[in-house]
This record gives structure tokens, C-alpha cells and sequence, in this order.
């Protein structure tokens, strides 16, 4: 907006430019909004398509005249994906999966973050400096290694030590991203501990201070002073970690490829489809028996979404933390 | 107890290494033993048995492999380094612009950023997977599908690059708008974190600033690149490193590891593969992080 540059006997002139600076910005908000729409189509639109799939019928794959909105509403698609996927096991399973690995994680990098924010021992800065090398190594060189260190899992020998054999295999359990998470190195922990520690960092002295004149051990200073006024970045953290989490492959796949957790299933999703629609639809068993392809497709959109749901839905609820707590938690700055 | 004799400087650091005790064993056994282990792989020949491994030394032999012998890795890595050296700049250059644009104040705000940031919590790699595998399986073919979205995505590209060329731009800026008009899909998708950052560094701004600017007659072009800008400016740096970072998950030189080592077994060549990108991922990335240093403002 420019400011307007009036001269005070000149009142037609003045409110000529009036009408021009306001012509000017409704034609720039007309073009913003077009803009948002546009981008907000793009993001949306897959989303959309996924829905319009899910309640579509089967007579209505070859009827050209339909866009978005079907014909013939049905659930059959959703049921036929929940029977394929075991919808609500899976579900429950991947929540649970996700939630402690989210609260673990969070925790870890919260007692990281402080002890690298407020405390002076010596190497905390090389120290530091490693937890930047976390984030910067792809998690592709640590994969072989890693797969064979939870493949006989051994800590400084101590199972071969006390039973003789070569280590637990710790493959297909929970375990690997529990350890990971619980020792702050799981997915993306360095940037929590980053995020972590720039919010401690920011916080005022004193009131470290004062607890302790009021006799707060540096324990319960953190656990009942620092924690309660850290909400954002811990909001931040759990939100991230928590879809991070959810929507991981790489290491569900590398450790846990036959358990179900949903990234898992999600991605096995369309040869599954293809065996099981058949028997599914009563036409056979046999191997000849094929479904029709464009069927298989909107069961598998439809499994997709499924997937996805639960992330939305949550989403809907906390979106608007999203911006506010980044905006607090200090990465900025 | 020992800890009443300790001065309170000691006690306090002692705590502190508590504190990140926790991290530090994770560090010590799952990060630092890892990345040793791996660099000994990548220069042995690794056979597992029913009860452990064996290794045994030969040397560069799997660096030569992977850059000599090896049929598709020197391809696919050229590809997705230069994939991402591309696609940085046009993630950021979307993400400070879709920035300035949810930080003004409009109607139906809210709204917007919720989509905006959708993406954030939809980038997942199982969900790309499965939908090109139904993809895969309604065309039947891999291949034809690749094609499909190339032509998809490009049915009206000529016209735009004759307009272009009209104009009288150089070619090679033409190609690489034309190729960010192709994936602006892919681009959008990606900057969704960036778009928070980003945001969140608009929003920490002082108003007084741009009060004054205008007062003083500055058009909202000035300010942008008078105020805006330069206040954002180091979080550009953090951006970058952020997609870079970010394109390691997706990208094709990881999946190609990931298949050496757990599809043909062979985990020495996958470990050497893996060194060759952290090294060239790394280089980028000082090379970035050296030139854009010199050039932010920090207040």
C-alpha cells in the first residue's frame, strides 16, 4: 500500500488517487486469492480424487461422465480395503507403536536438549556438534550395521556372557525403535534435541536461579520448572515425531518388515489387492482369476486413505498449534 | 555422600552429563559404532552366517565396484544429486513466496495455512509407493508408467517454452523454469516445513519496522527486499540444509542401497555406495553452507 501523497487543496486530485490505490489493492487481493485457490486445488486435489475413489461404485469405473461426485454410492470399496489391511488391528497397533516411540523420543531429546542448553561441562560443545552430525549422516550408511546389530543385539557382551549365545535377535519386535528412541538417535532426534535446546537456551536464567535458592535439586527444577514452561517445543516435537513416526518406512521396513504397522502394510497394499479381491468377490481362488485392474486401483486408493485418516483427523485438531508452537519453540533465532 | 564435597560448578556439570546420558549411549553404540563398522564394511567382502558375520579385507575393491562396475549407480546418483541441487532453489523460492503470502492478512487465513501445511503430514514414502504400484498395476508396466507422467505433466510445455524464447530469454533458464512448471507438484509437497520456518521468521519481524518504511515512503517491493528479506536471510541456510536433508528419504540412490544390501546381499558394495553419497551429500552441503554464511544478515 502506498501511502498517500494528497495535496490538501487539491481534493479531486486526492480522491482520484483514492480510488486508484483502491482499485490497486482489490485487484491484488482478487489475484492472491486466485493464487491461494490454485495452491490449495493442487494440494487438495489427490486427496479429493481419494475420496470421490472410495464411495464409487464398480459400475461407475467406465461411465465417462462422471467427475468427483459417483453415481452409485457405496461402502463396498472401504469395507473390501478394511477386510485386506485388518483395518482396526493394524490401527491400533500402529498408534501404540507410535505413540510410545513418539513419548520415548520426546523425552530423551528433552533431557538432551536441557543438558546441552544449561549446563557448562566440558566437551559440551564438541558433544553438541555431534548431535549436528546426527542430523546431517543419511540414515543409509547406518543401515547395514544397525541391521546386523539388532540381529544379534549384545550390549558390551554381556549376553554372550551370561548365556553363552551370540546376542537376541531383536529383529520383527518393537524393540529396535524403542532402544532408538528411548537413547534420543531414532528418526530425526537431532533435530528435536536441536529444537530442544534452542528453546532452553532462550529461557531467562533466573528462574533456574531462584529454584535453587528455594532449594530445587537441578532434577526437580527441570521436571517441575522447565518442562511445564516448555510447552511449545514439546508440542512441536510430539507433533512431528508423531507423523514422522507414522508415516516411516525406512526403518519399519528395515526392522520390523514382517510386523503390522501401517507404512508397512500401506506399501504391500496393491499385490495383497490383487490376491485377495477374487476370493473377495466370490468369482475363485485360482491363480487365473484376475481382478480387473481399475477395480484393484480404487481399493487401493481407498486403503490409502484409510491410512491416512487418523493423520487428517488429528491434524484437523491441532493444526493450528502447528504454526504457533514452531513459531515459539526458538528455532527461529 | 561424595556429592556434598563437590563444588557446585562440579555438581552442576556432573548433572548435566546426566542430563544427556541417555543420548550419549545412543550416540556411543547406535550412531558412532554404526558409522565405524560401516566405513569396515565398505572396504570388505561381508558374508553373514547362521551366527554372525564374517569379513573379509579387500580393500577399494567396492568403491571401484560401485563407480565402475555397477550398471545403474553411477546414473542414479548423477540423477538425484543434481535432482535435488534443482530442486533447492525452486523449494525455497516457493516456500519464502507462499511465506509472504499466509503472512498477510486476508480472509479464510486459517484455512489456507491448514492446506498449506497439509502436505507435511501427507509426504510419506509408503503412500507414493502404493499409489505408483496401482498406478503399475493398472498400465501393467513400470516403464509406460514413468511415461505417462512425463506426458502427462507436459502436454502444453512448448507453447510456453516458444513464448519464452520469444521474449528472448537465454535457453537454459527457459528449461529450468519449464522444469519447475513440470514438478510443481513434487515442489509443493516438499515445502511444507520450509513454509514454517519460513513463517515463523516473517512473524518474528518487528511491525515497528515496517511502520517506519512505509512512514518513510518505501513500496511494499522495497520493503520486501529491504526488510523482509534480510531478516529472513539466515533462515535460508537453515531451509536448504532442511531439503537436502529431507531429500535423502525419498531419493532413489537410498532405495538402490537399501536393494544392494537386503535384495543381492551384497552389503559391502552397499556400504561403499552409502560412503560415496554421504561424501558428495556432505560436500554440498559445506560448499552451500560456506557460500551462503558470507552472505546472511544476522542482527
Amino acid at each position: 500500500m502506498e501511502a498517500p501523497q494528497a495535496v490538501p487543496n487539491d481534493v479531486n486530485k486526492y480522491r482520484m488517487q483514492k480510488a486508484r490505490n483502491k482499485t490497486v489493492d482489490i485487484l491484488y487481493s482478487i489475484f492472491r486469492y486466485l493464487l491461494i485457490i490454485g495452491i490449495s486445488f493442487i494440494i487438495v486435489y489427490p486427496l479429493l480424487m481419494k475420496f470421490s475413489v472410495a464411495f464409487k461404485a464398480r459400475e461407475d469405473i467406465y461411465n465417462p461422465t462422471i467427475y468427483m461426485v459417483p453415481v452409485h454410492f457405496t461402502f463396498d470399496n472401504i469395507k473390501m480395503a478394511m477386510t485386506i489391511l485388518n483395518y482396526f488391528p493394524l490401527l491400533g497397533n500402529t498408534l501404540l507403536f507410535v505413540v510410545v516411540t513418539t513419548v520415548l523420543t520426546a523425552a530423551s531429546c528433552a533431557l538432551a536438549g536441557y543438558g546441552f542448553a544449561r549446563f557448562a561441562f566440558p566437551g559440551n560443545n564438541i558433544l553438541f556438534a555431534l548431535v549436528v552430525l546426527t542430523i546431517l549422516v543419511p540414515t543409509s550408511t547406518l543401515m547395514v550395521p544397525m541391521y546386523l546389530h539388532f540381529r544379534s543385539f549384545d550390549i558390551l557382551g554381556l549376553v554372550h556372557l551370561f548365556t553363552g549365545k551370540q546376542g537376541v535377535n531383536l529383529l520383527n519386535t518393537y524393540w529396535p525403535s524403542i532402544i532408538t528412541s528411548a537413547t534420543a538417535i531414532g528418526l530425526k532426534a537431532g533435530l528435536f534435541i536441536y529444537i530442544f535446546r534452542q528453546f532452553f537456551k532462550g529461557m531467562p536464567k533466573e528462574i533456574e536461579e531462584a529454584a535453587l535458592i528455594d532449594g530445587a535439586g537441578g532434577v526437580k527444577t527441570f521436571l517441575q520448572i522447565m518442562l511445564p514452561n516448555a510447552v511449545p517445543p514439546i508440542i512441536t516435537v510430539v507433533l512431528f515425531c508423531f507423523v514422522w513416526q507414522y508415516n516411516d518406512t525406512f526403518f519399519t521396513s528395515l526392522f520390523m518388515s514382517e510386523s503390522s504397522l501401517m507404512p508397512i502394510k500401506i506399501a504391500s497394499l496393491s499385490a495383497q489387492a490383487n490376491q485377495l479381491i477374487p476370493s473377495l468377490l466370490g468369482i475363485g481362488n485360482s491363480a487365473n482369476v484376475k481382478a480387473d485392474p481399475n477395480h484393484v486401483a480404487m481399493v487401493i486408493d481407498t486403503g490409502i486413505l484409510l491410512a491416512i485418516i487418523p493423520l487428517i483427523l488429528l491434524y484437523l485438531l491441532v493444526q493450528r498449534y502447528f504454526v504457533e508452537s514452531v513459531e515459539r519453540s526458538g528455532i527461529i533465532g | 555422600m561424595i556429592g556434598t564435597k563437590l563444588t557446585l560448578n562440579r555438581k552442576r556439570s556432573l548433572l548435566g552429563l546426566a542430563f544427556i546420558t541417555p543420548w550419549f549411549l545412543g550416540f556411543a553404540l547406535m550412531f558412532a559404532t554404526p558409522l565405524i563398522q560401516s566405513i569396515k564394511f565398505s572396504l570388505s567382502k561381508l558374508t553373514i552366517s547362521p551366527s554372525g558375520y564374517q569379513l573379509e579385507f579387500v580393500g577399494l575393491t567396492n568403491f571401484k565396484d560401485a563407480l565402475l562396475i555397477d550398471a545403474t549407480f553411477n546414473r542414479i546418483l548423477s540423477q538425484s544429486v543434481t535432482e535435488m541441487a534443482l530442486n533447492v532453489p525452486m523449494i525455497l523460492f516457493f516456500s519464502l513466496f507462499s511465506a509472504t503470502l499466509l503472512n498477510q492478512k486476508f480472509k479464510g487465513r486459517v484455512l489456507a495455512r491448514a492446506i498449506f501445511f497439509l502436505p507435511v503430514i501427507l509426504a510419506s514414502n509408503a503412500i507414493s509407493s502404493a499409489e505408483s504400484q496401482g498406478l503399475i498395476n493398472l498400465v501393467g508396466d513400470a516403464s509406460v508408467v514413468n511415461e505417462m507422467g512425463t506426458s502427462a505433466s507436459s502436454y502444453n510445455i512448448m507453447s510456453m517454452v516458444m513464448m519464452l524464447a520469444d521474449i528472448g530469454l537465454p535457453l537454459s533458464f527457459i528449461d529450468y523454469i519449464t522444469e519447475a512448471i513440470v514438478r510443481i507438484y513434487d515442489i509443493i509437497t516438499h515445502s511444507g516445513v520450509q513454509i514454517l520456518i519460513f513463517l515463523a521468521a516473517l512473524q518474528s519481524v518487528p511491525s515497528s519496522m515496517y511502520e517506519v518504511a512505509k512512514m518513510e515512503g518505501a513500496t511494499a517491493y522495497e520493503s520486501f527486499w529491504k526488510i523482509t528479506f534480510p531478516m529472513v536471510s539466515p533462515l535460508i541456510l537453515t531451509n536448504v540444509i532442511y531439503t537436502i536433508i529431507d531429500s535423502f528419504s525419498g531419493s532413489k540412490v537410498t532405495t538402490t542401497i537399501f536393494n544392494t544390501a537386503f535384495k543381492t546381499q551384497n552389503f559391502g558394495l552397499s556400504s561403499a555406495m552409502s560412503w560415496i553419497y554421504t561424501i558428495i551429500v556432505s560436500l554440498v552441503l559445506v560448499i552451500i553452507g560456506f557460500v551462503l554464511s558470507k552472505r546472511v544478515h544476522y542482527n
